[in-house]
């Protein structure tokens, strides 16, 4: 299974974000998108990479980012793992069919039945812009993300001039 | 079958280590750790003695600074914390304030944290005078940011000689690592 790459078009998905509210990627249109993929909620650490990307809400608010993670635990272990996390970061479930959206992103490990931990970083107009598949057990920090981030920058800008 | 991915190399400090530093140890030291941490984070609790540990084993082969990484969102007195211990460093007493929190981080909160400086001499007056200081919150602020852009992905997070130490936190393994960085 290959991970999808930079420009190619982010194939939009529906997943349930609550017991009853379902989060689509096209809503955010617009918009850059990171998507956070990881293997599972419950890791031992207290200061794991989604609590990183928690404590980072106003840097990636600076770019008018938009952050959903993505596993494939089912909405009600999402909702107890978000409180206890005090995560801000929406939490989705791509639970069934069991990482559909995994799959489609190409970053799904059947082996461990799990999402690899990867990251996309997606343009206003929904193409890929960058992505990563990380290495197992390393968590990467937000430097990467931050950069691709900013090299969004100055297309948007190009685009706020012709305006 | 999926690809077997090469570890990327660990990434890099950003921000040297220079003047603006809280820094124990030599400057001719040949091994510089420097730790990005929270002082309610309990990790980076366990982590403090370790370090004392390896100060006293290499001696003046080491260099070690300290710069804050507060993650606010879990932990409540993180940043209270990083000011107060900032706030004692403009008397000239980051360490022993940064000691006595680590020290007794399980009775972290704001008024024990008066409690500690008056000890080491800080009274009311003086604790405000240097918390209104904009200095403060521009270290701590300029701290994090630096450790943002240069990898770090939790707390504590080391940097050895300025690269990413991505191996456990344990006495041996930091002694491990440090002492390979010497025989290169």
């Amino acid at each position: 299974m290959t991970a999808l790459k930079p420009g190619q078009p982010a194939p939009d998905f529906s997943l349930l974000s609550t017991p009853d509210q379902k989060v689509s990627l096209s809503e955010f249109r617009g918009r850059p998108v990171v998507l956070v993929f990881y293997p599972a909620d419950w890791s031992p650490v207290c200061s794991d990479q989604l609590g990183l990307y928690n404590e980072l809400l106003a840097e990636f608010a600076e770019f008018d980012a938009e952050l959903l993670g993505i596993s494939c635990d089912g909405v009600w272990c999402h909702i107890a793992f978000h409180k206890d996390r005090k995560l801000m970061i929406p939490l989705l479930s791509d639970f069934e069919p069991k990482g559909a959206v995994a799959r489609l992103y190409g970053v799904y490990d059947e082996k461990s039945g799990e999402s690899q931990r990867a990251l996309f970083v997606i343009d206003a107009d929904g193409i890929i812009r960058w992505s990563y598949v990380l290495p197992v057990g390393i968590n990467p920090g937000a430097d990467g993300l931050l950069k691709a981030l900013e090299k969004l920058e100055p297309a948007k800008e190009a685009a706020h001039a012709k305006n | 079958m999926r690809k077997i991915e090469t570890v990327e190399e660990s990434p890099e400090l950003t921000l040297p280590v220079s003047e603006r530093d809280h820094i124990q140890g030599p400057a001719t030291a040949k091994l510089t750790l420097v730790e990005y941490g929270d002082y309610q984070c309990p990790y980076c609790g366990a982590a403090y003695p370790v370090v004392k540990r390896l100060q006293k084993t290499l001696g003046n082969q080491l260099r070690f600074v300290f710069r804050n990484f507060p993650l606010t969102q879990a932990h409540p007195y993180a940043l209270v914390a990083a000011e107060a211990v900032e706030a004692a460093g403009l008397f000239e007493k980051f360490w022993p304030m940064h000691d006595v929190v680590y020290e007794n981080q399980a009775r972290l909160s704001p008024e024990s944290l008066a409690v500690w400086a008056h000890q080491l001499g800080l009274d009311d007056d003086k604790l405000e005078m240097a918390l209104a200081r904009p200095e403060i919150a521009k270290r701590i602020k300029e701290d994090r940011f630096s450790g943002i852009r240069s990898g770090v992905n939790g707390t504590p997070t080391f940097f050895i000689n300025g690269r990413r130490h991505d191996a456990p936190l344990d006495y041996a393994s930091l002694l491990v690592a440090l002492e390979q960085t010497l025989d290169k």
